[in-house]
């Protein structure tokens, strides 16, 4: 469904590219979540892939349309949700009254709905600076997510929410899904997403070091204490012991720890690569 | 719900269900939410949740009608007994013994430690 293929881009020539050469493709039906360290590119990627950055060379496509000629029909099936955004001084409805017939699949029922599972349900008059910035937050993506658009990015989408919101943002995004939808979640916070995603992209120094679903790698590897014997790719201590990542036995299959799973894969890109791309 | 364990999130979500069906919170014939719902009820991926349903079906634990949803075997507790029985042996049976040869508990004392648990 996202193409992105071979692009290369910097903010300054100077310091060279950011991005050289890099494609990855996402598929319909799938929540992907795009981690990265400080720095790795995410949200540049995201700019990228929603067409407000031009690549120097190469395109990303949806559907086969190169989204920075930002045609209507691919605009109005994208939402950005970004880290950081400004709301306009209005009341929701009237934000909703001028924003919505930009996406032909806008549904009302579908925004009441998610403003009650955040609990903002009562008020479609208040006025949206008279919000806090996590109830802007929480007002912004029930939009995002009633615009049923195919394509839903979002950038940090659990910053600044409180703790009940976090289940809340969970439950938008497993109630929200369908199998011709794509949804892409950029974080550093990975345990509020772990439990929502299909797919998870790790990048780093504009490499993608990781393209996997779940079920692969709960299949290749596993998340446990150590046992003697163990050749792990990553360890850490932790209250319970020594943690390991280790290439997983047969019919083995532990849940799936994301911080761990990021920290083995920037600490050895290389045995990881190895692991996933070995035939199971 | 809460991801302490770790096994695998669809194995704990089919031991949610199996807990259900033991408890008689479902009934044999008796409907299974559909993985939508569940999926955003307990906030999991859906496709984590439909890869429950197949290891279900596959275990003959529940089983589909067209385009109706997923219902409860009729043997469907049986056959949980039966696996429970069976991982227990494998598993945490082994575990627990180890423990009880290590602290030096002899087959009589096991024997009337477990009774005394069953006239509690």
């Amino acid at each position: 469904m996202i193409t992105i293929n071979d692009i290369s881009f910097s903010y300054d020539k100077r310091n060279g590219d950011l991005f050289h050469d890099f494609t990855l493709e996402l598929n319909a039906g799938n929540v992907y979540g795009l981690l990265g360290k400080n720095g790795a590119g995410k949200s540049t990627l995201i700019y990228l892939m929603t067409g407000l950055l031009t690549p120097t060379s190469g395109e990303v496509q949806i559907d086969g349309v190169n989204v920075r000629r930002r045609l209507p029909k691919t605009m109005s099936d994208l939402f950005l949700v970004p880290e950081e955004f400004e709301l306009p001084n209005l009341s929701l409805k009237k934000y909703v009254s001028i924003n919505s017939p930009f996406y032909p699949n806008f549904s009302m029922v579908d925004m009441q709905r998610y403003l009650d599972i955040f609990e903002l349900g009562g008020d479609l008059n208040v006025k949206l600076n008279a919000l806090s910035m996590g109830q802007k937050k929480k007002v912004f993506m029930a939009f995002a997510f009633a615009t049923n658009t195919r394509v839903l990015i979002m950038d940090e989408p659990t910053n600044g929410l409180d703790i009940p919101s976090k289940s809340q943002f969970r439950k938008l995004v497993t109630a929200g899904m369908t199998d011709d939808k794509l949804m892409l979640i950029s974080t550093h916070q990975v345990r509020d997403i772990s439990s929502i995603l299909d797919h998870v992209v790790i990048i780093d120094q504009s490499q993608v070091l990781l393209n996997a679903g779940m079920a692969d790698v709960n299949a290749r590897l596993a998340f446990r204490p150590q046992r003697e014997g163990d050749q792990p790719i990553y360890s850490q201590q932790s209250a319970m012991g020594t943690l390991v990542a280790v290439p997983a036995e047969d019919g083995e299959e532990t849940a799936v720890d994301l911080e761990m799973l990021f920290n083995a894969t920037l600490q050895a890109p290389e045995t990881i690569n190895n692991l996933f791309t070995a035939q199971k | 719900m809460n991801f302490k364990d770790n096994k695998a999130i669809y194995l704990q979500i089919a031991d949610r269900i199996g807990d259900q069906i033991l408890a008689g919170t479902l009934t044999p014939d008796g409907k299974v939410p559909s993985v939508r719902e569940l999926a955003a009820e307990i906030e999991v991926n859906a496709n984590t949740v439909a890869r429950t349903y197949d290891h279900l079906q596959q275990n003959g634990i529940i089983y589909t009608k067209r385009g109706l949803g997923y219902f409860v075997s009729p043997d469907a507790r049986e056959k949980i007994v039966n696996l429970r029985r069976q991982q227990l042996m494998q598993g945490e049976m082994d575990y627990f013994l180890g423990q009880l040869k290590a602290v030096g508990i002899t087959p009589d004392e096991l024997r009337q430690l477990y009774s005394d648990y069953l006239n509690k």
